[in-house]
């Protein structure tokens, strides 16, 4: 098991901020070796630099034995480093075949040739398991496909080094097992591979040695069947062992005492392609969790209350008044608003101040005759990033350039704004780190206390298991039971989940 | 205000505008005869009058992430409209010019926002066709203007102040309180930023856009007003022609970002004024017409390029 | 090997179907739209399909297709190029300046001068990371500004000596269609062959789909980037030198508006604004559109000029609009 790509005492800065200090790594041909860090942590700085796509400050990396340096992605693919994104970074308007070979493509006499190209990515796919129409636009199919040809198009590259960052985001159980079908053989061939995720369960199933980054630097790196599970975790966090076995792993505290008559009552929601008659009741003070993989139509279920998705029909009733849907706004006016699960695309305006994002939605009511009134604003902004407890230079400073976890602050405080009575919040603490997660988490709860109806959507198992006290199971666009009170485990919803149709 | 890095770049994307023209007067003082006359003050106003109307409904657009290339056929059909109603009075003839830029900016409007499409094709076709409906308005005929009220509007003055150059300032000064200080102006820029999360934020995303479209419109009728007035005459076939390229340039020189979710409308301003003095120290000092193009061409090229330290990541 | 993944499912079964006839719709619909009009056009006008006419015709599109073809892989790259309109002016005049001394000179100074603008344009865009409609715009004032430096601000028209062989090939007819219109079908082929055939038409097509995922597959985005924008300059200047050589001048006031009719025609012949998808073949049947409707509203007799531009405009807009329909029903 010789290493075949190592790096030694790698540092990077950027202007303010130090990425990487002093990181070795090492990849040792036919193991699977994981990359494990909160975010922040410096994992795909690490991986850029690696790629080629940044150049080192410090340290030196070796490839086969010798020193080298790759000036820019093209030169690690062609020295045989190959990586998959997290988004899938292919080209969404061409055909699969295009992708798979896009760069690479197989030629007769100069030009392209399309049935030998067709033929070998049908191949290809194939023996992955993987059996789409290869002349179809990639956009067509879904996100779990999507990925599945872009860890293929890796794969095929005849690469020594395959980087996989967060592969199994968009995939579907069946789809994970697909993919670790291909990890395998890539092990069984000499490939060294690099596996960056979250989920604690596929690297414990899939991985050989685990690399552990925080604020730039290694705390950990060794065989994977030494660290526990919870060992893990805290190390990941900084924080003692005990408090996380104690506490359990989010800041949930699980039970709200709920009025009785509904404060949010949605019917028969029908959307075509997304959603078969769906049903979804929330009382104040009450968390309802949205389970399901992915693509059951959680965020959808989300998105149609919210007004943001045009219904086929349904009906959805806001303390007892009947909402019209398909309008955000009309929604907003009554007290129902969403967190978008994308909070850079369809959240923030980065380049806009702090006082700005939050007053976004309830400008209107901020407002006299049309004209902004500083005043008003002045005083809510200042409420809520107290109360939020909203990091920030001053009011003024650009959203852009606030972290994570309190970008997501200024979005909740943008809804808490509007005075909603119903909160749907979708992948709330995703991609934030774990502090303020755990902000986040309390936050939520609090805001059940004080009376508000919460739908709660998150990918986070312990999330939705320790945060609801009700789970909607969702599977392909209908419910497929709803968990309550002592049925509200992880047990329960893990089974629900896998029931077979 | 933000507290800016004093960085030498980002000073110089947003305050290079006014540094240049303050270089550049300084040249002119020292250099140009004749150049610090209350006449000649007066002829540079008033030809940068009209393109200014124009990039303030442009600096609007822009900041919408659109782009209104329209501009000069609106001009051309209010020029158009104004003749044929100025048997009624000069008042009614101009409503009825604004209300056909408002029209024009209401086609606009509705193709970007209702029917999804392209600002840069959906106002292209107002573009080609515009001039052309123009030309049918006026019967390809250059019409002289004998009105001795518009004639006065283009040509007389209050306080000193050619009322063409008063006009500009206060519809500056409109649209720079409208950008900052109302609802409509902090949607407008936020829109722009981003539309996706300004939808899910509840904001009436299609009817700003169809209001910035119209607010462009009128401008740009109002331009075609001026113009007319002070050109004596209604040309269809030739006023405004090439004005979105004007407009477009100071809104950009002026540092409003293509991309949205900005805008400077006092840089815009500064940029008409320095596209305006450039062109006019290199008459003055005898050098051609092909100098001043490739100098404005350079300009933009910089001020876009100052621009990229904000978008680089 | 246990796990099988299969992309069946109805809904995506259905979606095929429609999906696949709005591409089509996308794709070819320029050409049926003008195959429908030319016969209606035919019966409608004694005069519309005599030989005159249709040579007439050619020859008008023939320098407007040129342009276009270059615009076509510009704009499917994800990029436009307004500077064309000027650089084809340039075109025409740096071929009657060049003709002096001799025909080969007189091709291959424009090509020189408006290929290296295009490599200008390229290298801002793709160098400098700056947005291509501002840079093409600045282009377009510059290039007009060299025009006038080299013809004494537009006072002097050169002309083209009409025994020279440029001149010859500008004004010449083989088979009763102008030399120019079997270059431009000779190089829409090529163009044709290039884009869905060669690993630069598809490179190009990937970087219009996404840059960014271009880029980190290892494309050579920045060199294909360049690319687009020479060949945007080149096929302008060509054409710029094939219409003075037709009109045996080289006239300076041509050319403005020109890019404003080449995006139209790119548009309606079905290539996105977007990038990323396009046909070349749609941009020579937007071309053909354009110029025919302009034919037929002349044929009509009793309908002002000035219509041609009312009903050009009026023809973008709603093809523009079916086309948001369209890509919106291919998802």
């Amino acid at each position: 098991m010789e290493p075949i790509l190592v790096a030694t005492a790698v540092g990077k800065r950027f202007p303010g901020v130090v990425a990487l200090s002093e990181v070795d790594l090492a990849l040792a041909a036919g193991e699977v070796h994981a990359l494990v860090g909160e975010n922040g942590a410096g994992k795909s700085t690490l991986i850029k630099v690696l790629t080629g796509v940044y150049q080192p400050d410090a340290g030196e990396l070796r490839y086969r034995g010798e020193p080298v340096s790759f000036g820019s992605p093209m030169a690690a693919q062609q020295a045989g480093i190959a990586t998959v994104y997290q988004e899938v970074n292919l080209v969404p308007p061409r055909s699969v075949a295009s992708n798979l070979f896009l760069g690479r493509e197989p030629r007769r006499f100069g030009l392209l040739d399309f049935r030998a190209m067709n033929a070998r990515a049908r191949e290809l796919l194939a023996s992955y398991g993987v059996h789409v129409d290869v002349t179809r636009p990639l956009r067509t199919l879904g996100m779990g496909v999507q990925q599945m040809v872009a860890v293929a198009r890796a794969a095929a590259t005849s690469a020594r080094v395959v980087i996989l960052d967060e592969p199994t985001s968009s995939l579907e159980p069946r789809e994970v097992d697909t993919l670790f079908g291909i990890i395998g053989r890539l092990r069984a061939d000499g490939v060294a591979v690099l596996y960056v995720s979250h989920r604690l369960d596929e690297l414990y199933r899939i991985c050989d040695r685990v690399t552990v980054l925080r604020d730039g630097q290694v705390v950990h790196s060794g065989p994977m069947a030494d660290l526990p599970r919870l060992r893990l975790v805290a190390t990941m966090l900084g924080r003692d062992l005990e408090e996380v076995r104690r506490e359990g792993a989010t800041k949930f505290e699980g039970e709200h005492t709920a009025a009785d008559r509904p404060v949010l009552t949605a019917t028969g929601l029908t959307s075509k392609h997304w959603l078969d008659g769906v049903e979804v009741t929330v009382r104040p003070g009450e968390i309802v969790g949205l389970g399901g993989l992915l693509g059951a139509g959680r965020s959808e279920t989300a998105m149609a209350i919210a007004g943001a998705l045009p219904l086929d029909s349904g009906d959805v009733y806001v303390a007892g008044t009947r909402l019209r849907t398909g309008s955000v706004a009309v929604a907003m006016r009554a007290g129902v608003v969403m967190l978008p699960e994308d909070r850079k695309a369809d959240g923030i305006l980065p380049d806009l101040s702090v006082r700005e994002n939050i007053v976004l939605a309830a400008l209107p009511r901020l407002s006299r005759t049309g004209l902004v009134s500083r005043k008003r604003q002045d005083a809510v902004v200042d409420t809520f990033m107290k109360r939020l407890r909203i990091k920030a230079s001053s009011p003024d400073q650009r959203v852009g350039d606030l972290s994570g976890g309190n970008q997501q602050k200024v979005l909740l405080a943008r809804l808490l704004c509007t005075r909603p009575k119903v909160l749907l919040l979708d992948e709330p603490t995703r991609g934030i780190d774990v502090g303020a997660k755990a902000e986040v988490q309390a936050l939520v709860d609090e805001l059940a206390a004080e009376g508000l109806g919460v739908v709660l959507i998150s990918s986070e198992f312990d999330e939705v298991v320790e945060g609801s006290d009700a789970i909607v199971v969702l599977r392909e666009g209908r419910v497929v039971t709803t968990l309550r009170g002592a049925d509200v485990n992880e047990a329960a919803l893990l089974s629900a989940l896998a029931e077979a149709t | 205000m933000t507290a800016v890095a004093a960085r030498p770049r980002v000073w110089l994307r947003d305050n290079g505008v006014y540094a240049a023209i303050v270089v550049l007067v300084g040249y002119n003082l020292v250099f140009t005869e004749n150049f610090a006359t209350v006449a000649n003050l007066n002829t540079q106003l008033v030809q940068v009058a009209p393109i200014l109307i124009v990039a303030l409904g442009m600096a609007l657009v822009i900041g919408t992430e659109g782009v209104d290339l329209s501009v000069g056929s609106v001009m051309a059909i209010a020029a158009a409209i104004l003749p044929l109603y100025l048997g009624y009075g000069l008042l009614p003839a101009i409503l009825l010019a604004l209300v056909a830029g408002a029209s024009c900016g209401l086609v606009n409007g509705t193709l970007v926002a209702v029917v999804g499409i392209q600002p840069i094709v959906a106002t292209l076709a107002l573009l080609v066709g515009g001039r052309g409906l123009a030309l049918v308005f006026a019967d390809g005929q250059l019409k002289d203007i004998r009105n001795p009220a518009l004639l006065d509007l283009g040509a007389g003055k209050a306080v000193g102040v050619p009322y063409v150059v008063l006009i500009a300032i206060l519809l500056t000064v409109l649209v720079f309180l409208l950008v900052r200080y109302t609802t409509f102006g902090r949607q407008l820029v936020a829109i722009g930023g981003n539309r996706s999360a300004s939808a899910l934020a509840g904001l009436p995303v299609r009817r700003v856009l169809m209001t910035t479209y119209v607010i462009s419109g009128v401008l740009a009728a109002v331009a075609g007003v001026v113009a007319t007035a002070r050109l004596t005459a209604s040309d269809p076939s030739s006023v405004g022609n090439l004005y979105e390229l004007a407009a477009i340039t100071a809104v950009v020189v002026g540092g409003t970002p293509l991309s949205g979710g900005r805008v400077r409308v006092l840089g815009t301003v500064a940029g008409a004024l320095l596209m305006q003095l450039i062109t006019a120290t290199l008459i003055k000092h005898n050098l051609p017409d092909s100098a001043a193009q490739i100098v404005q061409a350079a300009i933009i090229v910089v001020a876009v390029y100052l621009q990229r330290s904000r978008t680089a990541r | 090997m246990t796990a099988v993944v299969t992309e069946t499912s109805v809904a995506s079964a259905r979606t095929t179907g429609r999906e696949r006839l709005a591409g089509l719709a996308q794709r070819r619909g320029s050409v049926v739209v003008l195959a429908l009009l030319v016969v209606v056009a035919s019966f409608s006008f004694d005069r519309f399909l005599t030989v005159g006419n249709v040579q007439n015709i050619a020859i008008q599109s023939s320098f407007l297709a040129i342009v276009a073809l270059g615009m076509t892989f510009v704009i499917i790259s994800g990029g436009i190029d307004l500077s064309v309109g000027s650089v084809f002016a340039l075109g025409g005049v740096l071929a009657a300046y060049g003709i002096q001394w001799g025909s080969l000179v007189g091709l291959l100074l424009p090509l020189v001068g408006c290929g290296a603008i295009g490599l200008l344009n390229g290298a801002l865009v793709a160098y400098g990371r700056l947005a291509p409609f501002i840079v093409t715009l600045a282009t377009l004032l510059g290039a007009r500004g060299l025009l006038l430096a080299i013809t004494d601000e537009g006072a002097t028209t050169r002309l083209m000596p009409r025994d020279a062989l440029l001149t010859e090939i500008g004004q010449g007819t083989f088979l009763g269609l102008g030399i120019p219109v079997w270059i431009t079908l000779v190089l829409f082929a090529i163009g044709i062959v290039v884009l869905q055939c060669t690993g630069f038409g598809h490179s190009v097509l990937a970087v219009g789909g996404s840059r960014e995922a271009a880029t980190l597959m290892g494309l050579p985005v920045v060199r294909d980037t360049m690319l687009v924008y020479l060949v945007s300059g080149l096929t302008a200047g060509l054409a710029g030198a094939l219409a003075a050589a037709y009109s045996a001048s080289g006239v300076t006031i041509v050319g403005e508006g020109l890019e404003l009719d080449a995006i139209a025609a790119v548009v309606i012949g079905g290539t996105l604004l977007t990038g990323g998808a396009g046909t070349v073949g749609g941009t020579l049947a937007g071309v053909l559109l354009l110029r025919v409707i302009q034919n037929v509203i002349n044929q009509v007799g009793t309908l002002n000029s000035n219509y041609q531009s009312v009903v050009s405009g009026a023809f973008l807009a709603v093809v523009v609009a079916v086309q948001a329909y369209l890509s919106r029903a291919s998802r």
